[in-house]
């Protein structure tokens, strides 16, 4: 009898994919499948603590069944190696697609695109990708312990490629690479923390020492001193992090369909969106681009699922750069082909990174705490939650550093706060803007979105609603 | 249809094979534990909006996953191919992880002891499976209040949902336990949004995700949350926040309904609570706590009345389970007993670290089951019992609560939410909010959010409903650890008088 692991060791994700379009009986079918593998290492108190490798194989299947009134679709995902499973979830697919009503946003399937790399493998990691961090780590560890700091943090690398085809000629390929670290120190009297991280392709290039070098020089602009102050507005200094922390934030509110129809930052008052208003200072631009160098993404849509947002009937439509804001004005929401109708507006749907640019920003985090004569300098934000949609208020808090600088010096460490503010108005108030460098979003980068582009950004009046005791 | 029974598909599945050859595996490899781990969790996620159903997705996560100690490290590896080769394959990565981590592991790994449990199988208490539930069926349902909301001139736009999840789960141990496991679980809720001039805002249901099946939805009056009647209420409630003024910035007795104060308990003392954190193991991603362990049996958490319990065994809380992911008996204890800090929620590797938790009986300590993994490509972490204030036995209504009020605020219904990162500072927002002028309620404000440090807060806490007005709340999807996980857990909690709290206008917070 032949074995079932040499059975399924010779199943390609292509192999999978065409089993699934040859399966169904539905008028249409797209078929996505996700081969993953993961590695990743943590650590705590200058100790390992967890890690873990992963390889997950997730397959969607996408049904498309005409009637007389519309199209039905029907969606079922599953982890799913075999041809037997493939099959099995196309026919639940497509008895779904049969029994369901209607698609608001039925449309045209994209037709005849095929990656030229369409017959690859799976692009793979795994903990061999950290044989040169690994012992750099357990030497910082000692490093650390021998100075009085306690380390924590976490570092991933996750490689993630999609195979989609359909009924209609689709074979679209896309290998994405996604890493990621962090590192948190702390004195050994746990009266103090700072926090460095980023994000990363290949972490063969993340240098445990140098992390650990860099939270130490943090550590001592807090040994300068304390500074107790008071809830109030401040003059701040955000670095490229907190910045992509409150972009982020904005992008997910960009949904054009939510915005017509009168519920966000971004709707017209009136009716309609604010497409066209000025909504940010002359000079800045928001964008994404699949193809921006170092924070390159899916070119196509890949959708398992329909919502305001997303559309199963959009998969493999091409993706290119878009200009959500341009020179201060809002060009775009991001959109299916459904909301572009309802809209009438172009077709402009999410892509997976995000780039902040404001003329004439130069410089680095450095020059503008440089060019500071008293404000603070955060190191990042945290816990960032919506409170009101209409003006986009979100909410959170410092952590891990806030610093007290004057005369363009970091004289010593400030408490945490609690702020309120709208990044929509930020963008229109800053006061100066450093070089556009690549960031990592505290708060996002982790589990959602690390690949930002973003300058440090000035800001007078920062709203830091009350006082965190937090250390 | 099926009632609390186990699912043969999921008994037809390799998972008890796997599990003896990745654990003899393992063995071989001469750790000194090894777990094993086999899920299969299926999802169904519903989503309406004016009256059209947007998307019905179902999805299936299936998968093992072996965890060691080796050399005192971890090691831990996940597969999904289910055949033998790969079950061994797994377990030597994850014996080749240990190899690895042993390296740069200064605390060796050591696992508080849990008696063996002998092939047991654990189904939580649900009457109607609903993931076999016809999707139609619950289209229907959704679509409907969809379609209802939006009868009411008020009602411009009108969103539903529901998610429902049943988990099975078999863990293998190398000390003979074998747990067999099925939970499931259901979130279902709408919103309506409506504008007034340049305003507009929203109203959601206030029902809470439970363990229980598709009887919460369309089952008896004793089971059943009613949708109907909320249907029907809540355009009203919309319109009357449109119109509301908006609240003059200052500081309030609150009362707070429980559909609000489960977040809150959730935040400030649910993952306060949670010793991994304070002990620094979650200090680079979700934070420490300010309940250090230096402090247990003296840390004033809050006023005598507060009486906060941790409790695996709650009937239909939504981190009920039998057994944990370390193959540990499901307890209740308390947290925290007439306003002091008592104890904490454990794994098995916290257990041991400290033993003088557990008592006089566990001398090399007890975990009290809190160990979780969301899937079977996770490692399981210390995750948060239900956690629920206790109500008081003979105590106050409602009503009661707000006659003792002479100028304050009655708060419903979650939405907002956020708090720092040792569980000090807390902003929360909400459903709605009525204005309380001696001791009557007159009418909704709003642009409402509420701000306290955690102790000051529970400090204030005068008095806690009698069990009238107690309400099981909880959360779906709540994060923890790197790589992200989700968990879902209950909260319960009386309704509750808290006097002298500071309350924001979120308008003015905007302006500048």
């Amino acid at each position: 009898m032949t074995s079932p692991s040499h059975a399924t060791h010779r199943t390609t994700p292509q192999s999978l994919v065409e089993q699934g379009l040859a399966a169904s009986v539905a008028d249409d079918c797209v078929v996505i499948v996700r081969d993953t593998t993961s590695a990743n290492l943590r650590w705590a108190n200058n100790t390992l603590t967890t890690n873990g490798v992963a390889h997950g194989v997730q397959v969607s299947v996408v049904s498309f069944v005409r009637g007389a009134d519309g199209v039905g679709t029907g969606t079922v995902s599953s982890t799913a190696t075999t041809q037997a499973q493939v099959t099995e979830l196309v026919r639940a697919a497509d008895a779904a697609a049969r029994s369901a009503d209607p698609a608001e946003d039925a449309a045209e399937l994209v037709r005849d695109r095929v990656s030229p790399d369409w017959e690859e493998s799976p692009v793979t990691t795994d903990v061999h990708t950290y044989s040169a961090f690994a012992p750099a780590l357990g030497e910082a560890f000692g490093r650390a312990r021998a100075e009085a700091r306690v380390l924590y943090g976490f570092i991933s690398h996750e490689v993630a490629t999609t195979y989609l085809g359909s009924t209609t000629g689709l074979r679209l390929r896309h290998v994405q690479p996604t890493g990621h670290y962090g590192c948190t120190g702390k004195d050994a009297a746990l009266t103090q923390s700072a926090w460095v991280g980023g994000a990363t392709r290949d972490v063969s290039d993340v240098d445990a020492l140098a992390m650990d070098a860099a939270v130490a020089e943090r550590l001592a602009w807090g040994a300068r001193g304390r500074h107790d102050l008071p809830a109030g507005r401040y003059d701040t200094i955000l670095p490229p992090s907190s910045v992509a922390d409150l972009l982020v934030s904005t992008y997910w509110a960009a949904g054009a369909r939510v915005a017509h129809e009168g519920q966000s930052v971004f709707s017209g008052r009136g009716g309609g969106t604010r497409i066209g208003e000025q909504v940010a200072s002359s000079g800045v631009h928001l964008y994404s681009d699949p193809a921006h160098p170092g924070l390159e993404c899916a070119p196509f849509v890949a959708a398992a699922s329909s919502s305001n947002e997303t559309s199963v009937f959009d998969n493999g439509l091409g993706l290119a750069r878009t200009d959500w804001i341009r020179d201060g004005r809002l060009e775009a929401l991001a959109q299916t082909r459904h909301s572009a109708g309802l809209t009438d507006q172009p077709v402009t749907p999410y892509v997976d990174n995000l780039v902040l640019d404001v003329d004439g920003g130069a410089g680095r985090l450095d020059d503008l705490v440089a060019g500071t004569e008293r404000g603070l300098l955060l190191t990042c934000l945290w816990y960032i939650r919506e409170v009101d949609p209409q003006s986009l208020l979100l909410t959170g808090l410092t952590r891990d550093g806030v610093y007290l600088v004057e005369d363009g010096e970091v004289r010593g460490l400030v408490n945490n706060f609690r702020f309120n503010e709208s990044p929509v108005d930020l963008l229109q108030r800053f006061s100066a803007a450093s070089a556009t460098v690549p960031s990592f979003s505290r708060e996002w980068g982790d589990d959602y979105f690390s690949r930002t582009a973003t300058p440090a950004l000035r800001v007078p009046d920062f709203n830091m609603s009350s006082v965190s005791q937090a250390l | 249809m099926s009632g609390p029974r186990l699912d043969p598909t999921f008994q037809a599945l390799p998972h008890r094979r796997l599990g003896e050859v990745a654990l003899a595996r393992a063995a071989e490899l001469g750790v000194s534990h090894a777990d094993f781990r086999f899920e299969r969790v299926r999802y169904q996620d519903l989503t309406a909006r004016d009256g059209v159903l947007q998307a019905a997705d179902d999805s299936v996560d299936v998968g093992f996953a072996v965890r060691v100690v080796h050399r005192g490290a971890w090691g831990f590896a996940s597969g999904v191919l289910l055949t033998d080769d790969e079950a061994r394959r797994v377990a030597e990565q994850a014996v080749a992880l240990a190899e690895v981590a042993a390296t740069m592991t200064s605390t060796p790994v050591e696992l508080a002891p849990e008696p063996t449990y002998d092939d047991v199988t654990w189904i939580s208490d649900h009457e109607i499976d609903p993931i076999e539930v016809p999707t139609a069926e619950k289209a229907e349902v959704l679509v409907g209040w969809t379609r209802r909301l939006r009868e009411h001139p008020g009602v411009e736009h009108a969103a539903s949902f529901l998610a429902a999840v049943r988990e099975n789960k078999y863990y293998a141990d190398l000390h003979g336990t074998r747990t067999t496991q099925q939970r499931v679980r259901l979130q279902p809720g709408f919103e309506a949004m409506g504008s007034r001039g340049d305003l507009f805002d929203s109203m959601a249901s206030l029902a809470p995700p439970v363990g229980r099946g598709w009887e919460y939805v369309v089952g008896s009056p004793a089971v059943a949350w009613d949708f109907d009647a909320e249907v029907a209420e809540v355009p009203g409630l919309l319109a009357e926040k449109l119109a509301a003024p908006s609240v003059e910035a200052g500081r309030y007795d609150l009362v707070v309904h429980p559909s609000n104060l489960w977040l809150t308990i959730h935040e400030s003392i649910g993952h306060a609570t949670e010793l991994d954190r304070a002990l620094g193991y979650e200090a680079n991603y979700a934070g420490t706590s300010f309940a250090t362990y230096d402090q247990l049996g003296s840390l004033r958490y809050g006023s005598p009345v507060m009486h906060v319990t941790g409790d695996r065994t709650t009937p239909h809380g939504l981190a009920t389970v039998g057994y944990d992911d370390e193959g540990v008996a499901a307890q209740s204890w308390d947290i925290v007993s007439e306003g002091v800090l008592v104890g904490y929620q454990l794994d098995r590797s916290m257990a041991a670290m400290k033993p003088e938790l557990s008592g006089p009986d566990h001398p090399q300590g007890r975990s009290n089951g809190c160990a979780y993994a969301d899937s079977p490509g996770h490692v399981p972490i210390q995750r948060m019992a239900n956690v629920s204030l206790q109500p008081a036995p003979d105590g106050p209504s409602t009503e009661e609560l707000i006659s003792r009020v002479e100028r304050g605020i009655y708060v419903v219904g979650d939405r907002s939410w956020s708090i720092d990162m040792q569980r000090f500072n807390f902003q929360f927002t909400g459903q709605r909010f009525h204005r309380i002028v001696d001791g009557e309620l007159a009418g909704q404000v709003r642009d409402v959010a509420y701000q306290a440090t955690t102790t000051d807060y529970w400090g204030s806490l005068e008095a806690v409903g009698g069990p009238q007005t107690y309400v099981v709340g909880g959360a779906f999807n709540c994060g923890k650890a790197q790589p992200g996980q989700v968990a879902s857990v209950s909260h319960g909690c009386p309704t509750s008088l808290f006097r002298d709290v500071r309350i924001l206008n979120t308008t003015e917070e905007a302006g500048h």
